[in-house]
């Protein structure tokens, strides 16, 4: 019983990984209705900053974090602007297409940049700390993982729904020329959907290089535990993100823990039960 | 008085007809003319232009943009050995019985994901990849996650020679090809491929004209899952060893594809097979450079996809008003001039 | 006279093959209300869109101030000082009342319109400053989209069709906030269905036919008679 109650909370604190995954997925979403095949890439391209970052400059992880996010944020904002807006518009084909071009750029640029070879980022003494919860120890690094999760998802949600900068996003997202009226120049607020939607996967892909080992063929699995987070927990809810990173983070390890083979597996499944079963996902946005 | 006629077919259209028929001929004599290397080449082109004729149809006229096309790819491989293996079948029965597994299959698959709309479809149909993947990496009898190949008494069966399983391998591929083309282009010509074309120019308008969308969509999501099992069931009969990661590879048999219909153009019955010659001479000369190469593959689709997205087929119609598929109407008006 | 605040020259308008407008010509003055009138399909909503810079011209199309604004975007037109009040209110769902009118705030151009003064002026809207824009009456939602372009403060602001679909006490609610409005000094484009309240409110009136301009002068020297062949292109 104790073992399984241990299981479920690694599932857990994994969906926080998940829903940072998925968080960058779903804003941008919102905003202009964009689905970035890329996306799963570029956090696996963040991984590799942090790691080029630590290697230069000799830093722990975390203090890379602080080039990896404002790098991020600009590849994004040169990307939304000089490739990406031109895709908008009611066909759904060109940025379909060309974010999977993209994705395939990318992740041969990093095999000609870093080789096949898995790589990780090593955080030191933080990588094995746990702390006791009753009878139960469960990874420091997890529990620090979900609560950048929760503190990331809460101030999206915070920016969207309490900032001029939000507003602008909501306005943009509802009637792009009406809100070019008000003085939003929209290809300008893409921009800065994006930035920030990177930024949100500069901070994934740290975590991610520090917990696991990453190589350049591994994104496209991340874009899909982040698209299945936003599906199960309903499209266009950032705390249904999150719900929906832990659902998918605990079916995998119950799946793991039942068989090694069967972890990623289980999450699939997982998706798919709540695809058949609620179509729009758990927790569909409230429309008011 | 002039009388306006309607008619399809152009003079260009007529001279391709000739043109393709003669050249199908000195195809199907390849095995005589051409070096062994040279034939494994083209065999592996019309089994491309096979994938990329059924993309094309699902994400050019239905409007399916799938990613996961491999899923069908590999289920098809699959099947092959796993029919061939256990069943004792022949091996060009056990594909074609793959085809029509892959049909019975694609229905459940369908009814799940055609719940995502748009982009959200392509990712849910990489998860169904994901899943065939996972599920037949678990089964051990066909090698786990290593794979397995196909055991020599087989390989035999299909001829006793080396040379005549290559031929009869290559007459497979280009007789599919053949096939899958001729499908496409006269479903397009029926009804139901009227009403493709106007469910991609307006879904609404569509159904206002009593056009069943959805069931439309699963038709063709049906067949083409049909034919992509097929055509993988001949892709590993050529390889004769496979794996979950070279079955259900999305680069292989997903993003190369998808390549091959944007750069020659999407929506035309043209397209992929000049996206397919592009591709083939892009990686024959490119293929050395590895990484490279399929960066600079991304990089044309991208420029191809904003600045043409008709693509190569399309900025070669739009200067000469050619058409070598007669696909749409053409309408003359008779002046005496003309007669 | 002083040069215009807002000239248009020759300027035509385009859906893909099909020309809505057909060149243009009109000289605004500071101050001026000008009713613009014609019938469904006439290209009102064009001339609005056109000059408001939704849809975009070539640079000498558009002068605003002297400077040629033909191939702005929306939002730098909107920074120099142009306003529009949509067709059909156009509201942002996502909004509340109160953003909605923030965000027509956002050019920050300095006047006498706040957050404050559109209160005062509706202040029903202050009630409702917390409720979702689209849980309005047709007539507030109005309110809000006129609140919403008087609080970029512009100088010149174009209202599309104000009082279609509202029962007549509203509308005279909003057609008496009107001299508030523009007594400020802004000048004003009043597309309207009501001849009878278009001619009312304007110094002088523009009637459009089929994207051409078939009728313009002051309000008080144009007869019914020659509105209604302007309107409908035969004498009636
Ligand atoms: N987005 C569009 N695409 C194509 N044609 C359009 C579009 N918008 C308007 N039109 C056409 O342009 C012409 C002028 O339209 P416009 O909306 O300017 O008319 P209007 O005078 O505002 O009419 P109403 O009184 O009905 O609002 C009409 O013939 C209309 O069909
Ligand atoms: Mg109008």
């Amino acid at each position: 019983m104790i073992e399984w109650t241990g299981v479920i909370l690694q599932g857990v604190l994994l969906g926080g990984l998940y829903a940072l995954f998925a968080a960058g997925l779903s804003l941008i979403f919102g905003v202009m209705r964009l689905v970035n095949i890329a996306h799963g890439d570029l956090i696996i391209l963040a991984a590799y900053l942090g790691l080029s970052t630590t290697m230069m400059f000799g830093v722990h992880p975390f203090a890379a974090a602080l080039l990896v996010l404002p790098v991020m944020a600009g590849i994004g904002y040169v990307l939304q602007r000089g490739i990406l807006n031109q895709t908008l518009g009611p066909d759904i084909l060109p940025p379909l297409l060309v974010t999977f071009g993209l994705s395939v750029i990318i992740q041969n640029a990093l095999l000609e940049g870093y080789s096949a070879d898995p790589q990780k980022l090593s955080a030191g003494a933080i990588e094995t700390a746990s702390v006791s919860v009753g009878s139960l120890t469960v990874g420091l690094l997890p529990l620090l993982t979900f609560g950048v999760a929760v503190a990331v998802i809460a101030s999206l949600q915070w920016m969207f729904y309490s900032t001029a900068l939000g507003r602008g996003f909501r306005a943009v997202s509802d009637n792009q020329d009406i809100a070019q009226l008000m003085g939003l120049n929209k290809a300008h607020v893409f921009g800065l959907a994006m930035a920030l939607a990177l930024a949100v996967t500069g901070i994934a892909g740290i975590l991610l290089g520090i917990r696991t080992s990453f190589d350049p063929s591994i994104g496209g699995g991340r874009l899909i535990f982040g698209f299945e987070a936003v599906i199960i927990g309903g499209l266009g809810n950032l705390w249904g993100t999150l719900a929906g990173g832990v659902i998918l983070g605990v079916a995998q390890t119950i799946g793991a823990k039942i068989d090694p083979g069967w972890q990623v597996l289980a999450g699939h499944i997982a998706f798919l039960v709540v695809l058949a079963v609620r179509p729009n996902g758990l927790f569909p946005r409230v429309q008011h | 008085m002039s009388t306006p006629t309607v008619y399809r077919a152009t003079r260009a259209s007529r001279i391709a007809m000739i043109v393709a028929a003669f050249a199908l001929i000195v195809l199907a004599a390849a095995p005589w003319w051409a070096g062994r290397a040279d034939l494994r080449l083209m065999g592996e082109i019309f089994l491309y232009l096979s994938l990329a004729c059924l993309w094309n149809l699902m994400a050019g006229y239905a409007g399916l943009v799938s990613v996961g096309q491999q899923a069908f790819v590999g289920f098809g491989g699959y099947m092959l050995f796993a029919l061939t293996i256990f069943g004792g079948l022949h091996p060009i029965t056990a594909i074609l019985l793959a085809g029509l597994l892959a049909a019975v299959l694609s229905v459940p698959i369908a009814s799940l994901i055609f719940r995502l709309k748009g982009a959200y479809f392509a990712i849910g149909t990489w998860v169904m990849a994901e899943v065939f993947r996972l599920t037949f990496a678990q089964i051990s009898a066909l090698g786990g996650g290593s794979g397995t190949s196909l055991p020599v008494g087989i390989v035999r069966s299909l001829a006793s020679s080396r040379s005549g399983r290559e031929a009869l391998s290559y007459w497979l591929a280009l007789g599919s090809a053949v096939l899958v083309i001729a499908a496409v282009y006269l479903f397009l010509r029926s009804r139901r491929g009227l009403a493709l074309t106007a469910i991609r120019d307006s879904e609404v308008a569509a159904s206002g004209l009593g056009i069943d969308i959805w069931r439309t969509k699963l038709e063709v999501y049906v067949v083409t899952s049909a034919f992509t099992a097929i055509i993988g069931g001949l892709i590993f009969l050529q390889k004769l060893r496979i794996s979950p990661d070279a079955a259900f590879s999305v680069n292989d048999w997903t993003a190369f594809v998808i390549f091959i219909v944007v750069i020659g153009g999407i929506g035309t019955l043209e397209g992929p097979i000049i996206g397919t010659l592009l591709f083939f001479l892009l990686r024959e000369t490119l293929a050395d450079f590895g990484t490279i190469y399929l960066m600079v593959l991304g990089a044309v689709a991208i420029v191809v996809m904003l600045k043409a997205p008709k693509g190569v087929w399309g900025l070669i119609r739009d200067r000469y008003d050619l058409e070598l598929f007669p696909l749409s109407y053409r309408i003359k008006l008779n002046d005496p001039k003309d007669i | 006279m002083s040069d215009p605040i807002l000239s248009l020259t020759k300027l035509d308008a385009h859906y893909g093959d099909f020309q809505a407008l057909y060149g243009i010509d009109m000289d605004i003055h500071t101050g001026e209300v000008v009713a613009i009138i014609g019938a469904n399909g006439a290209g009102k909503s064009t001339l609005m869109r056109s000059i408001s810079g939704l849809i975009r011209n070539t640079p000498d199309q558009v002068h605003l101030n002297g400077e040629a604004i033909g191939t702005l975007r929306a939002d730098q037109v909107a920074y120099r000082g142009v306003a529009l009040v949509p067709e059909g209110r156009q509201l942002f769902p996502s909004l509340s009342v109160e953003e909605n009118l923030l965000l027509g705030g956002k050019v920050g151009r300095p006047g006498p319109w706040s957050l404050d003064a559109v209160y005062d002026l509706f202040p029903v809207l202050k009630e409702r400053r917390s409720q979702a824009s689209t849980s309005l009456s047709g007539g507030q939602q109005q309110m809000v989209a006129i609140g919403r372009a008087l609080m970029a403060n512009p100088e010149v602001i174009l209202f599309d069709e104000i009082s279609l679909g509202l029962a007549p006490v509203i509308i005279k609610t909003i057609y008496d906030a009107l001299p508030g409005i523009i007594g400020g000094g802004m000048t004003a484009l009043v597309v309207e269905q009501d001849i009878s309240k278009a001619l009312e409110v304007s110094s002088r009136v523009f009637c459009l036919q089929e994207g051409r301009v078939s009728l313009s002068g002051k309000t008080d020297h144009v007869t019914r008679d020659q509105i209604t062949v302007a309107y409908f292109g035969v004498a009636a």
